[in-house]
């Protein structure tokens, strides 16, 4: 391991075989025809290209000659990338170029400060931190990646194409605004244009109602002495672990004698309770961190409390209330378990409990994930468009599962 | 002067102003403190109570005594007749009376047993109804009129029915057979280990991946924000839409999954993920850190992040090389943040229900103590014994909640 003739080979060969592997899933994936990596071929050729690597370590000319050769041995048959029949030249060569971008300039970075010859230690534990820096790009993108891309390719095809090859997400564009057939009728007959706006207006009053009690009491918590307030502290953190199972027994059963199931007004009033200790945990760390003084310069001023914290602390802790807020509403937006035990009745679904619904051997596949995917859409937008406050609200929000 | 003259001491006890603090703060506590007990207190009361007793999904609509009103036949053999039902099987309703008040110049000419009218009163007592009880009490009229206008005139008044059924709920009736079914045989101890493996395994493989995702990110590049955001997905997207994607993707007909593996060699046939033992558990575990890394990894990232760089510049001018550096000294300012993260997610993760739920439904092998509740309560319409599994989860919450208490204030300060 202690020499670069050693070591690059062992890398190159390893990398190679990463390199085929993500090509030639990206490749199924989008084109639904064959591809797969060989396997002693691709090790031999990428132990090959680890040694040439050492030698020249210029991407520009590392990448076109991965290309070239790789399309070559595809061509023959013997395959890093092996290609089934049928498969169009033009794919092809989008493969083999794939594979010299990955490849050809994945090696170059990972040997890039790798010197020739006799190495020591920390040269050649920087070389394998920058292969398993590059392979964990590419496994984490992949991972949270295919899930997704399945999802959404999945709503715009009819289930007998993806019976017929599960692999094939290519679309018709073709087909024009049918494409997106299965949204236009998940709209149309299973009314998710209300599921949508049930779920909104829920998870806003969620977030009101549970800024309205968790305010106050994060403010007591964190700022007035009295006693058991340690006591209280840790309650809260305690009541946060009681998992929602536990409850949502007896909760199905006091809403079924009171005739709140079934109703909206039973959802939005047990929403807020899963959240006010979330909230409240949140907001109290942030108020503790603000600077006691102004609020005492505001007492010395004739305000009172209560004025104190309408007018200076409130004001002052406005982005932790954003992010408490987001995270509040993605909680209550995301809430599967209570709306499926306690709604029946479609006209009063939430979207969580809409797209539970389409979960029936009755209902194609693609409805199904059309359903997920108009489920997931807002929150993500959300999320991408706030993402610094939500990270914040995820970070201080912690123990919430 | 020297009377007024101040102590040199502070003074002790607590004055007004300490006072009127501790109202106020008690004052904004109340709302939060009154609803969490109403939504959290008493149901972890109730579910104690109800561990106890034999109810059923169906003891909780109430036995109440049914009625409904018709007009039969026409001309000479009108009548009205009122058809009384017990609906329940099982139990027997007390005091059970019907009232109606008919129109006062309808002539009835003859009143069944057990009734009476008086002055288009009509009042029966029927005492005690025998469960599953079913007859017609027969009201002959002498009408001759319009027979739809009689009909309109009778639906003007409803006949109201009372009378009182025992109540499973709140009787005193107490039994010890649902932890008997709870704790009954190799079952128990399935759902015990099951609920350990995913556990365990869940937390630790979200942790160790959280840590190697925040590694990976713990340096400034283009596209460090992007990648962030990106890694955040699985923890953000609703559940429901993840694990029935999940489902759909390794599903064994048309799912793609198995398509790709079968495509690249690694199996010869398809493989049924989420629906043979062990396999599922592992499916469901390997979701489970899948859709829970990001967590970690954001906690981590900020750990990391706020770890003094000085440090690591001193380790480089010894010679250090980079895994010295991560082992002896990232991983050591990380143990403290890991293990509360440990201790944290172990707890959620025990507790968590939906995802396994949704994947498999318990089948399979991978039900678990939540979803044992589920599969008791409603699957097999025993609210009693859901219950029941309710008390154990719960007293192995208190367990942890000990042990986080004893373990994280001192690292934390909680």
């Amino acid at each position: 391991m202690r020499h670069a003739s050693i070591l690059a080979p062992i890398l190159g060969a390893l990398w190679a075989y990463i390199g085929c592997v993500t090509v030639a899933v990206v490749m199924s994936f989008s084109t639904g025809e064959a591809f797969r990596p060989g396997f002693l071929v691709t090790l031999a050729f990428g132990a090959a290209l680890g040694f040439i690597a050492l030698q020249v370590r210029r991407p520009a000319v590392l990448v076109p000659v991965v290309a070239v050769v790789s399309f070559l041995l595809s061509a023959l048959g013997f395959g890093a990338l092996v290609i089934g029949d049928g498969v169009s030249t033009g794919a092809e060569i989008v493969a083999a170029i794939l594979m010299g971008v990955t490849i050809g300039a994945g090696l170059a970075l990972i040997l890039a400060e790798l010197p020739s010859g006799a190495i020591n230690r920390h040269e050649a534990e920087d070389a394998i931190i920058r292969f398993l820096t590059g392979f964990g790009y590419i496994f984490f993108t992949a991972i949270v990646l295919i899930p997704f891309y399945v999802m959404v390719m999945t709503s715009l095809k009819s289930q007998s194409a993806l019976l017929q090859n599960p692999l094939d997400f290519s679309l018709d564009f073709s087909k024009g605004s049918d494409l997106f057939r299965s949204y236009f009728e998940l709209f149309g007959q299973f009314n998710f244009g209300s599921y949508l706006w049930t779920s909104f207006v829920v998870s806003v009053l969620t977030v009101l109602i549970t800024l309205a009690f968790s305010i106050p009491g994060a403010y007591a918590v964190a700022r007035l002495r009295f006693q058991g307030r340690a006591a209280f502290s840790r309650s809260i953190l305690l009541i946060y672990m009681v998992p929602m199972i536990v409850l949502a027994l007896p909760i199905y059963i006091a809403f079924s004698i009171t005739g709140l199931r079934n109703t909206l007004i039973g959802i939005v009033l047990i929403y807020p309770v899963t959240t006010i200790p979330v909230a409240l945990y949140m907001l109290q760390g942030y108020f503790r961190g603000l600077p006691a003084e102004v609020e005492e310069a505001g007492l010395m001023d004739g305000l009172n409390r209560l004025q104190v914290i309408w007018k200076i602390t409130l004001p002052l802790a406005l982005p932790a209330l954003a992010s408490v807020s987001l995270y509040v509403f993605m909680i209550a937006w995301n809430e599967f378990l209570l709306a499926f035990m306690l709604l029946d009745d479609p006209s009063k679904f939430t979207l969580t409990r809409g797209v539970a619904m389409l979960n029936s051997s009755e209902i194609p596949r693609e409805h199904l994930m059309a359903g997920a995917v108009i489920a997931t859409v807002p929150v993500m937008a959300l999320f991408l468009g706030l993402e610094r406050f939500m990270t914040k609200g995820l970070t201080a929000g912690s123990v919430k599962g | 002067m020297s009377a007024t003259e101040p102590s040199a001491t502070p003074p002790t006890g607590r004055g007004a102003l300490q006072k009127r603090e501790a109202r106020l703060a008690w004052g904004l506590l109340f709302p939060t403190l009154a609803i969490v007990s109403l939504v959290v207190i008493l149901p972890l009361l109730a579910i104690f109570w109800i561990s106890f007793k034999p109810v059923g999904l169906a003891d909780l609509r109430p036995t109440v005594p049914v009625v409904r009103e018709s007009v039969r036949g026409s001309g000479d053999d009108l009548r009205l007749e009122f058809r009384v039902r017990n609906t329940s099987q099982e139990k027997v309703i007390d005091g059970v009376t019907l009232t109606d008040t008919l129109p006062l110049d309808l002539v009835v000419t003859e009143v069944p047993e057990p009734c009476t009218l008086t002055a288009g009163n009509l009042f029966c007592d029927f005492g005690t109804l025998e469960s599953g009880f079913n007859e017609r009490l027969v009201l002959p009229l002498d009408f001759d009129g319009d027979e739809d206008a009689l009909e309109e005139l009778l639906e003007g008044s409803e006949p109201v029915m009372t009378g009182t059924a025992d109540n499973v709920l709140t009787n005193t009736e107490f039994t010890l057979e649902n932890f008997a079914r709870v704790f009954d045989g190799d079952e128990f101890w399935e759902v015990l280990w099951v609920t350990l493996f995913y556990t365990v395994f869940g937390t630790i493989g979200a942790l160790v991946m959280g840590l190697f995702a925040a590694m990976l990110l713990n340096k400034s590049f283009r596209g460090q924000g992007i990648l962030r955001g990106l890694y955040l997905f699985p923890y953000v997207a609703p559940v429901i839409a993840v694990a029935f994607t999940w489902v759909t993707l390794f599903d064994p007909f048309s799912g793609s999954a198995n398509a790709l593996l079968i495509q690249m060699g690694v199996t010869e046939e398809t493989i049924n993920f989420f629906g043979q033992r062990p396999l599922a558990l592992i499916m469901v575990t390997v979701f489970e850190i899948w859709r829970y890394f990001p967590l970690s990894f954001l906690f981590i990232l900020a750990r990391m992040q706020s770890i003094d760089s000085d440090m690591y510049e001193a380790a480089d001018m010894d010679g250090a090389s980079p895994f010295q550096k991560f082992w002896y000294l990232s991983l050591p300012m990380l143990v403290g943040i890991l293990s509360v993260l440990f201790l944290l997610r172990f707890i959620w993760t025990f507790n968590k229900f939906d995802d396994i739920f949704l994947l498999t439904g318990g089948n399979a092998g991978t039900r678990t103590l939540t979803v044992n509740v589920y599969e008791q309560a409603f699957a097999i319409s025993n609210i009693g014994a859901g219950a029941a599994v309710a008390v154990v989860i719960f007293f192995c919450l208190i367990l942890f909640a000990a042990f986080f208490f004893k373990f994280i204030s001192r690292e934390e300060g909680l």
